[in-house]
């Protein structure tokens, strides 16, 4: 019995309640029940436990109980990640923490090496005297057609990307087609060439790729699936990484952010409003030469696809252990965009850019930074939004344009369908 | 933007601040419940706390449609969608609020016909389209969506669509605040009052709780300075000894309510002997069901619904949380077996819920603006 009294004395001292029944509860029959009440309960019992170890004060002042119980938090949020679904939901493929789980606990802990564990855009390999990177990624947008480009140019735009801003130049693609039985070969045929401008105008070469055709039903139209190899020419390139950024760094974004999820989901036609607005889908390798020659102390740079800035921002707060504090009112928003993202309640900060990148650079080197990305035409807006610092280290905030402050964590799940 | 950054100027917003402040009689606690989900959701994502001295603890109340739907209910509407040809159609904040076997975002993995719609109208659309299948809407909220619900129904009834029903779970936002007044561990200094809600009940209704319980009700906006300006209504009320229903939402609220909605709801809905709320338990004429009349729209009646009560998991603190017991942090499984990710209770489903708005945006030390941080000192 010493250790469901443990829990009773814990969750007095955290809930500051009388409410013994309910603590017998949790020690005795919900946690040996089935499913995931039981399991869910089964691992907070072992929290606290922990808690008890560590103290187990009774009866803290306010102030101090609520700290102990973010504390808690805080380390449950750093326990190993596991997939508890049974199945694959949407929640899985919407950029937030259900993919960053799946990712780590399904394919980090099957594949586990030292060149996959940054979990960069992009892997850096060595082959001869050569750096090399490799990146992957399939597009499964819906609608194929939206303004501002197709499924075709986000396919080779969004694998320039990824290997732009692993610090590579961009030289080969591969393309490869899963195509549902009765898709109109018009379409294709606007897809291929949409694909054609799109490498032309990246300086990059298709060079291999792979058709599969599926039955009716099986598919949603058109699936591409790419591979990107990029040579990386410049130290300043290889030495990208996330877990570099350190306090009082710069945190940049090259321009309005949230332009393409909110273009894809007008486009779906679901919502009845329309505004004047256009995927931003664009190849960011000439953006990111232009500032890694002017600024080589750059730390890092992820192109904010999926999930938006808010998703990049936490990934930068978690590998490098920092806190991250922004401002609201210097991250640039298109006033089309910010109206959209108001009526359907959705935080701009976490929508899909297909053509902007974030970028860490030290301090005191922000303002050449932004000058160098502004000389581009696809940084005309770039602007700092905020620093990195050493206080509450893996959080990110947010001070709000109303003047309070809050936390940008990283999204659930999506509730919108799959926009990339 | 127009229309929207009017209301949340910062400059306005310390100048409002220093007045709450001043408002403040040294040594005593301000206890204010925002009923509405929609306002929590505004405190938190502009981090109006900062704005608000020690003394003044927003206590956030039961107004959050899907964190007052019990479990028992949810596993009906599970039942439900499991039915041979049925299509269910849910909103979106539904999708993840868990029965005792998981929720609509699980069953429709497993293949169960769930959809997600931004309108009840919208299941209209997805009923016409599949003559072949029943659809059914699970209609949830308070006064606020009920008259949508209302309006489809009336709709249905004029095309002659014979696949659609309700699963009506609409609730009433009166008989909560009462339950709440007379709840014995509770006290409170006065209410933000539902903007939403209001635009179609009025004000009047909120009366009895100026006159009977003596506390003032300001009935608010969901802009952070309509409610900045309504807690300091409400500080002025407070500090003159006055309690009255006074209306911050002029702009969108009469003061009688939107008669047309009302009569819509009048015509297709009637009030239920009883019904359960999460945490609040069992409370009388407290929500809406589907009239007689319009029984071919009734889910309930169509299908066998098995109507089990499922306790509440008893560590879930939902039902102390939504009577502004417990602040979301107090309660025993916050933040470590109850998350967003895996919700054991509803308040941490919905972002208007109680639970997940300080998780999702408040989990941090927070830091005042002067003016409140000085109130907070003296």
């Amino acid at each position: 019995m010493t250790s469901s009294r443990e829990d009773l004395a814990s969750t007095e001292g955290l809930a500051g309640t009388e409410d013994t029944a309910g603590t017998e509860g949790l020690a005795g029959t919900e946690q040996d029940q089935p499913g995931w009440i039981g399991e869910a309960l089964r691992e907070h019992a072992e929290h606290q436990r922990l808690d008890v170890n560590a103290g187990g004060r009774r009866q803290l002042p306010l102030a101090d109980r609520e700290q102990q119980v973010l504390d808690r938090i805080d380390r449950a949020r750093r326990r190993r990640p596991r997939v508890r679904e049974e199945r694959i939901t949407m929640s899985h493929g919407a950029g937030g923490k259900a993919t960053h789980t799946l990712i780590e606990a399904i394919f980090l802990d099957a594949f586990r090496n030292p060149l996959l564990e940054p979990l960069e855009d992009a892997a850096q390999l060595r082959i001869g005297a050569s750096r090399i990177a490799l990146t992957t990624d399939s597009y499964v947008v819906k609608p194929l057609f939206f303004p501002g480009g197709n499924i075709g140019d986000l396919a080779v735009n969004g694998t320039v990307n990824d290997l732009s801003v692993a610090g590579a130049t961009p030289k080969y693609l591969s393309a490869g087609f899963i195509l549902e039985e009765g898709f109109p070969v018009a379409d294709l045929a606007r897809i291929a060439e949409t694909m054609r401008d799109a490498a032309a105008a990246a300086g990059v070469y298709i060079v291999t790729g792979d058709t599969k055709v599926v039955e009716k039903g099986k598919a949603d139209g058109c699936y591409i699936n790419t591979a990107g190899v990029g040579v990386i020419e410049r130290d300043s390139g290889a030495a990208l990484g996330v877990a570099r950024a350190q306090p009082g760094d710069a945190i940049i974004v090259s321009g309005p952010i949230g332009d393409h999820g909110i273009t894809i989901m007008l486009a779906r036609g679901e919502l009845d409003i329309e505004a004047d607005i256009a995927s931003d889908t664009a190849p960011l390798n000439g953006l990111v030469a232009g500032l890694l020659d002017a600024v080589p102390e750059v730390r890092a740079l992820r192109d904010a696809t999926r999930g938006g800035v808010a998703t990049i921002l936490n990934e930068i707060a978690k590998a490098a252990d920092v806190g991250v504090l922004v401002s609201e009112d210097d991250i640039p928003v298109r006033p089309e965009v910010r109206g959209a993202s108001e009526l359907l309640g959705i935080d701009p900060m976490y929508v899909a850019c297909e053509g902007r990148l974030v970028a860490v650079v030290p301090g005191e080197q922000a303002d050449r930074a932004v000058t160098a990305l502004r000389a581009h035409p696809l940084g005309e807006q770039a602007a700092v939004i905020g620093r990195v610092r050493a206080e509450q280290p893996g959080i990110v905030q947010l001070k709000t344009a109303f003047g309070g402050t809050r936390i940008v964590d990283l999204l659930v799940g999506d509730p919108l369908p799959r926009i990339c | 933007m127009r229309f929207v950054d009017e209301f949340r100027d910062a400059d306005k917003a310390h100048a409002l601040a220093a007045k709450i402040a001043a408002l403040c009689e040294p040594g005593r606690q301000y206890k204010l419940m925002e009923v509405c989900g929609g306002h929590t959701h505004t405190i938190y994502k502009h981090g109006l706390e900062d704005y608000l001295p020690e003394s003044i603890t927003l206590v956030h109340g039961p107004g959050c449609p899907v964190c007052v739907i019990p479990m028992g209910r949810v596993d009906d509407a599970m039942h439900l969608a499991a039915q041979p040809d049925v299509i269910m159609t849910s909103f979106g904040d539904m999708m993840r609020v868990p029965g005792s076997q998981g929720s609509f975002f699980d069953a429709k993995a497993q293949g169960t016909d769930i959809r997600m719609v931004y309108s009840p109208l919208d299941s209209l659309k997805i009923a016409r389209q599949n003559p072949d299948k029943r659809v059914v809407f699970m209609a949830i909220g308070f006064e606020t969506t009920a008259p949508s619900t209302a309006m489809t129904m009336l709709r249905a009834a004029a095309e002659g669509l014979a696949n659609f029903s309700v699963f009506c779970n609409h609730v009433t936002i009166i008989p909560a605040i009462k339950a709440i007044l007379d709840s014995p561990d509770l006290r409170l200094d006065g209410f933000i009052g539902p903007g939403h809600v209001s635009t179609v009940i009025g004000c009047r209704p909120y009366e009895f709780i100026a006159r009977d319980y003596g506390k003032p009700v300001v009935v608010a906006g969901f802009e952070p300075l309509d409610i900045l300006q309504s807690i300091y209504m409400l500080m002025v009320q407070l500090s003159q000894g006055r309690s009255e229903v006074e209306n911050q939402y002029s702009r969108v609220v009469p003061w009688d309510g939107n008669i047309v909605a009302l009569k819509a709801i009048g015509e297709t809905m009637e009030l239920r002997p009883y019904f359960e709320w999460r945490g609040l338990g069992f409370i009388s004429h407290s929500a809406l069901k589907v009239r007689e009349k319009y029984a071919a729209m009734d889910a309930e009646l169509l299908f066998e619904v098995p109507g089990v009560r499922v306790a509440d998991p008893k560590a879930c603190q939902c039902g102390e949380v939504l009577k502004g017991v417990l602040k979301p942090w107090e309660c025993k499984v916050f933040g470590t077996a109850c998350t967003p990710e895996t919700p054991i209770g509803t308040c941490m489903v919905s972002p208007e819920g109680a639970c997940a708005a300080y998780y999702n945006y408040g989990r941090m030390n927070r830091q005042r603006v002067p003016e409140a941080a000085e109130a907070s000192r003296s």
